[in-house]
């Protein structure tokens, strides 16, 4: 039905181009600038006519409600029709959303066994710093040498004590790390063998009020696993979202793939989105990857709203999905999650115990072997690197750099450090302390890069090893529309970096303050030519506002 | 290549005890080598581009440019004398005299450009910005060949400090700093550089003989000698007179005056599309800087959209102008539409000096309404002001001034969006 449709819109229009030539043909013209204009005008004409025609069609098909279902209504293929769109999904038109702009780092060292492999760390630790909105020393509940179950209260806030923070594994604390000015910057407990796990009253879901649903997931510790926009902190006790969204795919170099990560958990996941829709009187959307194959527990999700996503890097970021599906604005409240923190807030429903489990993704050109790993927030991640890192090369020592997170939004832990608590992913990556000859004008290693400068180009399927190295100094800002070309955000990012340096509180919020976060805009620094600290400059003007109130 | 990093890392100056020559070492260093930074906080891989390519990407555009405007010099003035009349007669003495024009062109604008920039950083303390790379390479093609350079050094000076600097250097400054440099010329010295009459090296005008060659250098005796060896043709002395109206006005002047038809007697056609006539120094050759637009387009470094509507914008005006000049040949406003393309400097302007990130607008919506306003500025300036007989350099540095007005608009639109949409 669908393609019938195609060839007749196609033939029409060819067949309306051939009617000129043939009028052009009868009337025996010689040629001639006045006869090619008027002909010209009269082809011109006639398209102003179909194009008005088929739009007020579109609009009646519209009003009589005609196009519910996303079908083209219109004379004309549009552009999906004609070339398909590369999306796979059998989904209505205004749920799919094709993003032109964006730019996938290709990279080195992608895991492609799907195999979850089963490696015990010795250490977990949470990290204060890991969550934005909170006073730099919170109190600390329990004490060195004291032992903890898995889900049992850590510290607190002291300005919001009613949200827990709680122990991933059961064992012993070993240690409390000061970072500046005496803040707490870890707390690290030695995991024992046999896990064993705080009891709860068991909560009714179906009976339970919101604010008895909330105090419960604030006690059990899974509230902190939710972040709140605009500024994307911790979400707020008090508030009601206006709708939460989920993004259930990572379009970040090197990332891990969502369908390995809910393998065996798809119910955990499908509770969990029930236990969000409780939270908000709006909706709960999951955004989905268009153009691979997702797994049944995000395209057959219930009561939720999904839509569809094609494109590059960030099309998998959430906030890139919030602005196309329903954008923040000005006094909206939003909650975002990652998939792994849905299933762990619905295990607490399923298996009544407080979950840390996640899958993560050791990935990086230096290692051996990239793989997935199963484990728990803030796993250490020392045991997993062993005899897989790649720590000499040509008989030169390699100077490593550990991420946790992706190459964008990434913080450096060291091999010997702990996982974040919202990362699924470890990343190793080489130190670029070099200096290169002429290394601006002719780059002798294969660097990745948006510029068409570089024969890299035209190699799109060319994986990179890439380094550290900044390959250049930091500038002002020169060139324009960079950013634009690979955020699909209807942002001027320049123009609202440039308001946050001026400190300029009416244009950053005009320009689109709200819809940022630093994950989004680090793409627009990893192109940024002249090396400016994009995600560094967003969150100065994201905490000025939040002071502003 | 390690024992020369080595030996330039112990020769650095002092930071604190001699910052000029730290400065300067560290524009040169920076040049010889990438820096070894690596990236802390934020993103840990950074994109191979950085500004120094970005910059080099241009001048390497403008290379087709500076060869054949080179050889133009040479050619343009013996064509003048009447010797060595065919393209390629006298090869060697075309190129040894049209280097000798550039080279002290280039010199010039370089030291001085230069020199101000490294003083400016080493007073500010930062590192050298590459802005000038491009400016200091389109000044000598936007200069006619026999302009002092005493000339060139004042307006050089001006641009880079009243234009640049004052306003806090690289990506800071409000105009194009090269085509400043060409207006301080213009309206300072008007008559060196009016582009009423056409420029030719090395043609002075005697009282009594009228237009003649001057007296030849020492440095082209220097070529002479070398020539002398080989049993080339020689400069000579110089002191031949200019071939009968050879000098006069140009396509421009003439269009303004007689009309399309006078020009086509004068010019043919394939001489000014191919840039075999008199002119500034790397203007004049369309298709060598179709070259230089078409590497800057596909390696994405110049916007496509303030060229395309700058042509757009340019056509459309000419095109009423056609319609509008009814019978009347001899007018300007009879001149094609698509000749006035190939007379004057069109693509050199859209090419190099309205793509400037810096001083175009820089929204994307803002760039088709900075380009197409230029286009249609500067062909009035050019065919309806009587005043000025080229419109590009001038429309160009007016839609500057109003492009942070254009990107005004264009933000308070995304804004007003924005608030509608809550």
């Amino acid at each position: 039905m669908k393609s019938n449709n195609i060839i007749i819109k196609t033939s029409l229009l060819f067949s309306l181009l051939f009617f000129a030539e043939v009028v052009n043909a009868q009337a025996g013209m010689t040629g001639g600038m006045s006869n090619w204009i008027l002909i010209g005008l009269g082809i011109l004409v006639l398209l102003i006519l179909l194009f008005v025609g088929d739009s007020l069609l579109k609009l009646e098909a519209k009003s009589i409600g005609a196009d519910e279902a996303g079908e083209n209504y219109s004379i004309l293929p549009n552009t999906g029709e004609l070339f398909g769109s590369g999306v796979s999904v059998n989904a209505p038109a205004q749920k799919v959303h094709v993003l032109k702009q964006g730019h996938d780092i290709n990279l080195e060292g992608k895991a492609t066994d799907s195999t979850v492999h089963n490696v015990q760390a010795r250490t977990f630790s949470i990290k204060p710093t890991d969550f934005i909105g909170l006073q730099p020393i919170p109190k600390v509940t329990v004490a060195v040498g004291e032992t903890v179950k898995a889900g049992d209260v850590i510290f607190y806030d002291k300005k919001l004590p009613d949200i827990k923070f709680c122990s991933p594994v059961s064992g012993e604390v070993l240690e409390v790390k000061r970072g500046a000015k005496r803040s707490i910057a870890e707390i690290i407990i030695l995991a024992d063998i046999e896990q064993s796990y705080r009891e709860y009253e068991p909560l009714n879901l179906n009976q339970a009020s919101r604010d008895e649903l909330k105090t419960f997931l604030a006690e059990s510790g899974v509230w902190p696993m939710i972040k709140q926009r605009p500024y994307q902190i911790l979400a707020d006790l008090e508030a009601t979202p206006r709708d939460i969204f989920i993004s259930t795919f990572d379009t970040a170099p090197l990332a891990p793939d969502s369908n390995v990560i809910v393998k065996g958990r798809e119910e955990a996941f499908q509770a969990g989105l029930d236990v969000l829709g409780k939270l908000t009187d709006g909706k709960v959307y999951l955004g989905i990857d268009a153009a691979s194959n997702p797994s049944g527990a995000f395209t057959n999700a219930l009561n939720v709203d999904k839509h569809y996503f094609k494109g590059k890097h960030p099309a998998g970021n959430v906030g890139v999905q919030i602005h196309h599906i329903k954008p923040i604005n000005a006094g909206d409240v939003v909650w975002t999650l990652g998939v792994q923190e849905v299933i762990s807030i619905g295990s607490l429903f399923t298996a009544g115990k407080f979950d840390a489990e996640r899958v993560i993704v050791l990935a990086g050109a230096e290692l051996e072997e990239p793989k997935y790993i199963r484990t728990k927030i803030g796993a250490s991640i020392g045991n997993f690197l062993a005899e897989n890192i790649v720590e000499v090369e040509d008989g030169e020592a390699l100077s490593l750099r550990v991420l946790s997170g992706d190459v964008l939004t990434g913080s450096d832990i060291g091999s010997n450090g702990h996982l974040g608590f919202f990362d699924d992913q470890i990343t190793v990556l080489q130190e670029g302390a070099y200096n290169e000859m002429f290394g601006w004008l002719l780059p002798l290693a294969p660097r990745p890069s948006v510029s068409r400068t570089f024969p890299g180009f035209l190699m799109p399927s060319l994986e990179y090893r890439a380094d550290t190295n900044t390959h250049g100094e930091k500038r002002a800002f020169v060139v324009t529309g960079q950013y634009e070309k690979v955020l699909p955000m209807d942002i001027y990012v320049q123009h609202l970096m440039k308001s946050i340096l001026v400190n300029d509180y009416e244009r950053m919020e005009g320009l689109g303050l709200y819809e940022l976060a630093e994950e989004d805009v680090a793409i627009c620094e990893f192109v940024c030519t002249s090396k400016q600290p994009l995600q560094s400059i967003l969150r100065e003007g994201l905490d000025m506002m939040r002071e502003q109130g | 290549m390690k024992p020369l990093l080595k030996f330039i890392k112990k020769i650095e100056p002092d930071k604190k005890k001699s910052p000029f020559l730290h400065t300067l070492f560290d524009g040169f260093f920076t040049f010889l080598y990438s820096p070894d930074s690596t990236t802390k906080g934020g993103v840990h891989i950074r994109d191979g581009m950085d500004l120094k390519r970005t910059m080099v990407m241009v001048v390497l555009a403008m290379q087709a440019c500076y060869l054949l405007g080179t050889y133009n010099i040479g050619h343009q003035h013996f064509a003048a004398i009447g010797e060595h009349a065919g393209l390629f007669e006298g090869f060697h003495l075309k190129l040894a005299y049209g280097l000798i024009k550039l080279l002290p062109i280039f010199i010039v604008a370089h030291v001085v450009g230069l020199g101000i920039e490294f003083w400016y950083a080493s007073k500010k303390g930062h590192a050298i910005e590459e802005g000038f790379l491009v400016t200091g390479a389109l000044i000598p093609l936007i200069m006619p060949p026999d302009l002092p350079l005493w000339i060139l050094a004042v307006s050089v000076a001006f641009a880079v400090i009243i234009g640049k600097e004052a306003f806090g250097g690289t990506g800071m400054n409000i105009l194009n700093v090269a085509l400043l440099c060409r207006v301080f010329v213009f309206f300072a010295y008007p008559t060196e550089i009016s582009g009423d009459e056409v420029w030719i090296a090395g043609i002075t005008k005697d009282e009594n003989l009228g237009y003649m060659a001057e007296n030849y250098d020492w440095l082209c005796g220097i070529a002479d000698s070398i020539f002398g060896w080989f049993g080339w043709s020689q400069f000579g002395d110089g002191g031949a007179l200019v071939v009968e109206g050879y000098t006069g006005a140009t396509p421009l002047a003439i269009a303004a005056k007689d009309g399309w038809a006078e020009v086509t007697n004068k010019y043919s056609e394939a001489n000014m599309i191919w840039g075999m006539i008199p002119g500034s120094i790397g203007e004049t050759s369309k298709p060598l800087i179709l070259l230089g637009a078409a590497i800057l387009l596909i390696t994405g470094i110049a916007s496509w959209r303030v060229m395309l509507s700058m042509f757009i914008g340019a056509a459309l005006v000419a095109m009423g102008m056609n319609a509008i000049a009814g019978f009347d040949t001899t007018s300007f406003l009879a001149v094609p539409w698509y000749a006035q393309f190939y007379m004057g400097s069109f693509f050199f302007a859209m090419a190099f000096m309205a793509t400037d990130p810096v001083t175009a607008a820089s929204t994307n919506t803002g760039k088709w309404i900075y380009g197409f306003m230029i286009g249609a500025v500067g062909m009035i300036v050019r065919v309806l002001n009587p005043a000025y007989p080229e419109g590009w350099m001038l429309a160009i540095l007016f839609m500057n001034v109003f492009a942070p007005l254009i990107d005004h608009y264009v933000l308070e639109a995304n804004i007003k969006k924005r608030l509608s949409r809550a």
